[in-house]
Formats: C-alpha cells, structure tokens, sequence
C-alpha cells in the first residue's frame, strides 16, 4: 500500500483544519474526502493501528482478549432495562477498537436503506411509545454517495438482481462473490415460497484492487480482520487514499475524553489520553465526532461544563436517546449433505420481500431482509450452534459437533427498531473505565411492537428452512434484547433543534464548529444493516463540510 | 515444511490476480513470520512442561477435558493436548480463572472420594466412575447461548462452566492460537486445514448453474 506522499505528522499545539474523533466506517471516509480536498486532518483513534500482517485466525486473541473490539475488563459498561431500574455491570456494548473501527471486523452486508427508511413518519405516522420522525433528507439525496461507496470503497453484487432495491445510478462495480451451500438451498427454497432471493451485495472483494487482494475464502471473516484486505473498510480502502494525501495524520492509541471549548462557545480541539495515559490537546478549527453511537453521545456529554451542564451540544435534551440496536431472529438447520459453510465469507443470498410489511394487516410496524449464512468459528460452533436438546459433554456431544459443523446454516432475520426515548445511552453514575472515567451505561427496552416483528420474521425463517428440506431445525424464543452492536440513532439528525442533534450538513445545533457523523446520525433504524448506510452519510457530509469551510462558514 | 505452513503457502499462491499478488509477495515476510512465531511458540509450551498447574491438577483438568470431548476412533481433548492449553491460558488471558481451578479441582476430588470411598481424585477413578461423577458435575453447565449478537460468552464464575469453555477452545482454535494439536479437534469436526479455499465449497454449490432471475413460470407458483 504505497502511499503517494510521504506520512506527514502534527503537533498537537498545531491547529489543523479537522480533527476527526474515531477511525471507523464514518471516521475513515471522512478522513478520505476531507484530506483529498485539501485539508490538514488529524484522526484520533482509542486503539492500535494494526494492519493485515497483524490479523490472525487467532480465537483466543480475538474473541477472548479482545484484540480488535472494546475490552470490557478496562472499559466496562452497564445495563438496565428502564430508567428507574439500577443498571448493573454487563458487557452489553461491542464496537471496534482499532484503527477501521468496526468495519475491521463486520460480516460486510452492504444494503442500501431503501426510500421508505427515510420517510417512515410521512408514511405511516405516530406510532405510540415511539419517536418515528422522517430524516431532513430523502434516498434521492443519498444515492451518489451510496454509488460513492460501491465503487470507492468496494461492493460485490448484481445491480437489478432484487426487484425490491431503490433506484441506482450505476451498477456495481464489480461481480458478487460466489455462491454458497447455504446461499444455494437458501434461494431454492425463498423462490419455492414465492419470495424473490438474490445474490448479497458484500463489502468483499470479488476481483483485485491495487493494493488489495479478492476473498480467498478463508473463512474467519466475521469478527476477524482480514489477512488480504479483501474486506472492504476503511482501513483497507479509505485509510490508506487519506494517509497518501501527506495532509492527514492517523494517531493511534488516544482515547479522547473531552471538546474543549472556547469563552465563545467554540471547539478548540480534541482532548485525550495517550498510551502512556497523559492528557493531550489536539487543536484544530473543527472538530468531528465519528466515534460510534455509544462513544460519540458518552463524550458530549463527558464534555459538560457550566454553560451546558447536561453535556455539549445538548440543548435538546437528546444526545444518547432513541437508541436503535436493530431488532433480529434467528433459525437454525442442519442439512443431509455438507455445505460445508465454515469456508468463505459468511452470506451469499438474501431476500427483501419483506422490506416494508403491511402494518395494519400484521399489526405492527416494520420489516426486514433475510440472509442464510454461516458465522461460527470453530469453538464458537460448538459453543452455541448445536441444536439445544443436544448433550454439553460426552460421546453425544462430541458426535453431534462430528456430524453438524459442515451441515449446519443459520437464517438470520435483520430488522428494524423503533426510536424510544428512554432507550438510550448515558454515564453511569457509580462504575468507571481504567481512566477513571465514567462507564457507558446503556438503557434498553424492545418496543413491544418489534418484540411482534421479530417473532414474526422468527416463524418465516423456519418455514424457509423446511422449505430448503433442512432435517432438523430450531430456533429460540424471542427475549428483549440486551447487547447492541448497531448503535444508532443516539444523535439523530433533524431541521428541529429542539427535536434532534444535528442539522442535515451533520453541524451540531448548538456547537458552530462541531459535527458528528456515524451511527449516532440516524433517524431511523433501516433494516438491521447500518454501516453502508453510514458510509454513505460520512460521503455526503464531508462534502457538506468542504463546502462549508470553503465559504468561511465554519472558522469564520 | 509442516502443514500449517502449507497451508499458508497454498493461501498465497491461491490467491490469484496481478495486484493481489504484488500486494501479497510484499506481505509475505511479515505474514509467514507472525506464523510461525505463533506456532513455534503454541509447540514450546507443549508435553514439555507445565506453566502453572502441578502435574496433580494437570491429570484432573486433563481427566475432566476428556469426559468432555473423550478420545474414541477420533481424537479427543486428550489427543489435542487440551491440559497444555488449558496450563497456558491460566497463564495469559485466563489467568483470573486459576483459583477457580484451584478451589474447583480440589472440590471434584473430593466429591469423588465422597461418592467412591478409597478413590484418591477424579484422574484415579475408572472410567465408569469417572462419567458418574460427570453428570452430577454438568448440571450447572449453562445452555446453548441463543441470542443471535452476543456469542461471546461471558467469564463464568462457576468452575465446570469454565473448563468447559477452556477445553472448547483448546479443542476448536486454530492452532495459531495454541490449541487444537496437529488439527485434532478439527478432524472431529471435518473442517479442512487450508488457510483458504475455492469453490464449490459443499454439496449443494456443486451443480448450482449460476444465478438467474426468477422466471414468469416460477414468479406465479
């Protein structure tokens, strides 16, 4: 990966154009666009800067030591389900920590939110116990940005393929992965049900990129990082066009905790914690959060002083409420002959047929997509994707894993989430992080609503399965949700400053300099598959914000 | 050369394409390396030694990890060396469960000699003993994690729960990692080695005639 200029460094003291808080799916892009354009960027990035070399099929270092993702023993979070409950310490929150953020280590369903996403209020109106709002713009808005991510971030797939998918400008740039076992019986058996199955557009290469090799299938995708940089993150594609500019700085390591301000009510800059936890102040003219839906709503509020006591950029009273985790269900089968699923990435086929549900006939709102896939690894298998009445030790044990590894797929049912107020994320009064800060603690209860939707999509999953001819299948009842690793929605954008965070450029209402792009911007929910969406927003905003600064409008 | 650097070899060579191959002759060095290491490093801590637990408490974690996943015409915790992972972890990123280990272990023994009077320790019973004993033992294992986000488990604080996690992981993982001893665990579970792979990959794709638009004829079924 050769970049074009040589890596430039900043001082701290020195006032870059932007410093961007976070390195993720938002954080990444808008490092790409805003270096591109000319400006002097610094990206802070609570993780390390880890690069392919240092991705592993390593379970232990990944999953059990955290390698790429939040460590709950230095960071924990809390849980309860309402406001009047005590929360309790729970690892209820999973994002990604290092340099790419969570598209390091996403299974990479890249869906377009469709029309409807954007104008769901318009559409269907108040919904009670709920905050449905419309966005303050519209797909038409979107879709050169989405294009934007198709071609210069990498997506697979077949432009016309599902006769659900909203209008596009260009096909993809490049043909869907292959098919798999699961993708093979999956689309028999959605097309047997009059439903219309087609192949996954993924954020994974199908042919090379400079730089860049396709998928090589090697199967530890999901929760892994990805050896060849076939994934399509921003580390792999946005990242490095940043770094190649010689105007951005990625540092590492620096977990911001507070946006300074001015007298006057302006950001200054950044301030965090080094490695070697001493405080630094990064200034710059502007300031832009990209640090997730959990982490960018805890640090306005970490951010409070006396002129903003309920946090910076809050006068809204919002930042952190109308949490949405996506609401999902799942379905297992195990089949006569192997699929053999472990190898490759983990979906080759999904069906939007139920993308936008007849509410008044179902009785409740919302919809979803389905996708057959397979995303365990190896010990995560025989950890829990065994049927449930199968024996935990023993020779039956042990047969049961013989037999079902390569026979087993799952339906996963990706769905929306209503925005309800008390549904949020805050500062836990009593538990703190290894920094002495206070913990995430994350409020949460399913709208009844979706808690209907997802036992709907639960009982559609298993008619596909015997559909598909699976010879056993089960699924689990449908339980509140208590772990969210879509965070969404906790600094929604809006014209209204009384009823959102930020305005459509992503500017914070109250805060002239200061802006916020990721999952926090979102309105609504889409259908359980965020990070194109983001992507796309982060696209869209830098252009906003180019066109912003170039007019005076920011530092002026 | 031993397999798993075949394997790797093959996931090079395999990866096809002008760029890619650049890309990847570039990383070769630091890709090899880092495997290598982590699996010189996995064997060095092997039959050789114990890190942490005394040959007494190895024979018990070892003895349990085998009721667990026993050995029969394919291997079992025993033959993927289970105990020598287990002895690491307690040593790097478990290291937080070993009380559990040493008040949990002594525990076992000691219902044993309970229930099988003149039986020293678990690893003395027979085998018969040895499977009595586990369904009074795996009881208090929690059940299959259902929720379709949260896989990870989260640490147990109740021993049998934990060594059963351990002596998975040290069954399942990649040898990279330290466990699964010359792919035994893999072998139970049919899953090929190669560090890559091209399809068709199963049964079901191997005829499949590629993707069509569903046709008027079907659209009306």
């Amino acid at each position: 990966m050769s970049a074009a200029n040589p890596k430039v460094t900043y001082k701290p003291s020195d006032e870059v154009d932007f410093v961007i808080v976070g390195s993720g799916a938002a954080g990444g892009v808008m490092a790409k666009e805003l270096s591109t354009n000319g400006f002097r960027v610094v990206v802070l990035e609570q993780g390390p800067y880890l690069t392919p070399a240092d991705f592993t099929h390593d379970e232990v270092k990944v999953m059990a030591e955290h390698q790429l993702t939040n460590n709950p023993a230095t960071q924990p979070t809390t849980f309860r389900k309402t406001p009047q409950d005590k929360a309790r310490k729970q690892y209820s929150v999973m994002y990604g920590r290092c340099v790419g953020g969570s598209s390091v280590h996403f299974t990479a369903n890249f869906w377009r939110f469709h029309e409807i996403d954007f104008v769901e209020h318009s559409k269907v109106g108040d919904i009670p116990g709920a905050a449905l709002a419309d966005w303050p713009i519209t797909y038409a808005d979107l879709e050169p940005y989405y294009t934007k991510v198709d071609w210069e971030i990498g997506v697979s797939g077949l432009a016309g393929a599902s006769p659900f998918d909203p209008p596009r400008s260009k096909p993809y740039p490049m043909p869907p992965l292959p098919v798999k076992g699961n993708g093979v019986v999956f689309e028999r058996a959605a097309r047997k049900l009059g439903y219309h199955p087609y192949p996954a557009p993924m954020a994974i290469l199908s042919q090379p990129r400079p730089g860049r090799s396709a998928c090589v299938n090697c199967g530890f995708c999901l929760g892994f990082g990805c050896e060849v940089g076939a994934k399509s993150t921003s580390l792999s594609a946005a990242l490095p066009v940043a770094e190649g500019t010689g105007r951005c700085e990625i540092r590492p390591n620096c977990y911001v905790h507070k946006i300074e301000m001015d007298k006057n009510g302006r950001a200054i800059g950044a301030l965090y914690f080094d490695a070697k936890k001493n405080t630094v102040l990064q200034k710059a003219k502007a300031v832009i959060l990209c640090a997730n839906g959990a982490e960018t709503p805890r640090l306005l509020l970490l951010s409070s002083s006396p002129q903003c006591p309920n946090g910076l950029a809050n006068s809204s009273g919002l930042v952190g409420k109308y949490l949405m985790p996506n609401s999902g269900a799942l379905a297992f089968g195990v089949f006569e002959e192997p699929l053999n699923d472990y190898k490759g990435f983990c979906v080759s086929r999904i069906f939007h047929d139920f993308y936008e549900l007849d509410h008044e006939k179902l009785g409740f709102y919302g919809g979803g997509g389905l996708d057959a896939r397979f995303d365990f690894t190896p010990a995560g298998f025989a950890t829990g994707g065994l049927p449930p009445d199968t024996p935990r030790w023993g020779k039956e044990f042990k047969k049961a894993l013989h037999h079902n590894f390569t026979r087993t797929l799952e339906i996963f049912c990706h769905a929306t989430s209503l925005a309800v107020e008390s549904n949020s994320f805050s500062l836990d009064p009593d538990v703190k992080d290894a920094w002495g800060l206070p913990a995430l603690r994350m409020t949460y209860k399913d709208h009844p609503n979706d808690l209907k939707m997802m036992e709907w999509m639960r009982v559609r999953a298993l008619e596909v399965l015997d559909a598909a001819g699976a010879k056993t299948k089960w699924s689990y009842p449908v339980q509140e949700q208590q772990f969210a690793v879509h965070l969404l929605g906790t600094c929604r954008m809006g014209e209204d400053p009384k009823k959102s965070v930020v305005n459509a450029d992503h500017r914070t209402h109250d805060v002239r300099n200061l802006f916020l792009c990721d999952g926090s911007s979102l309105v609504t929910s889409g259908r359980g598959q965020p990070t194109m969406t983001i992507m796309a927003l982060a696209f869209r905003a830098s252009d906003r914000i180019t066109t912003l600064a170039k007019r005076g409008e920011i530092s002026g | 050369m031993n397999s798993r650097e075949t394997a790797r070899r093959e996931f090079l060579l395999g990866s096809g394409g002008a760029a890619a191959a650049a890309w990847l002759s570039a990383q070769w060095p630091s890709i090899l390396f880092a495997a290598q290491h982590a699996h010189e490093a996995a064997k060095g801590g092997g039959a050789a030694h114990l890190l942490v637990l005394t040959p007494e408490q190895a024979r018990a974690v070892e003895a349990i990890a085998a009721q667990i996943i026993p050995s029969d015409e394919l291997p079992g915790a025993r033959e993927a060396g289970v105990v020598y992972f287990i002895d690491r972890a307690l040593h790097t990123f478990a290291k937080d469960t070993l009380p559990q280990y040493q008040t949990g272990l002594a525990e076992v023994n000691k219902q044993t000699t309970e229930k099988y009077p003149g039986v020293k320790s678990f690893a003395d019973a027979s085998a018969e003993q040895q499977e009595n004993l586990m369904v009074e033992l795996a009881v208090t294992l929690s059940p299959q994690p259902s929720g379709p986000r949260n896989r990870r488990q989260a640490a147990s604080d109740n021993f049998m729960q934990t060594i059963w996690q351990h002596t998975i992981l040290g069954f399942l993982v990649d040898p990279e990692a330290g466990g699964n001893r010359e792919y035994a665990g893999w072998k139970v579970i049919d899953r090929d080695p190669a560090h890559s792979f091209s399809p068709p990959f199963g049964y079901y794709d191997k005829d499949y005639p590629g993707w069509q638009a569903a046709s008027a004829e079907t659209e009306k079924k």
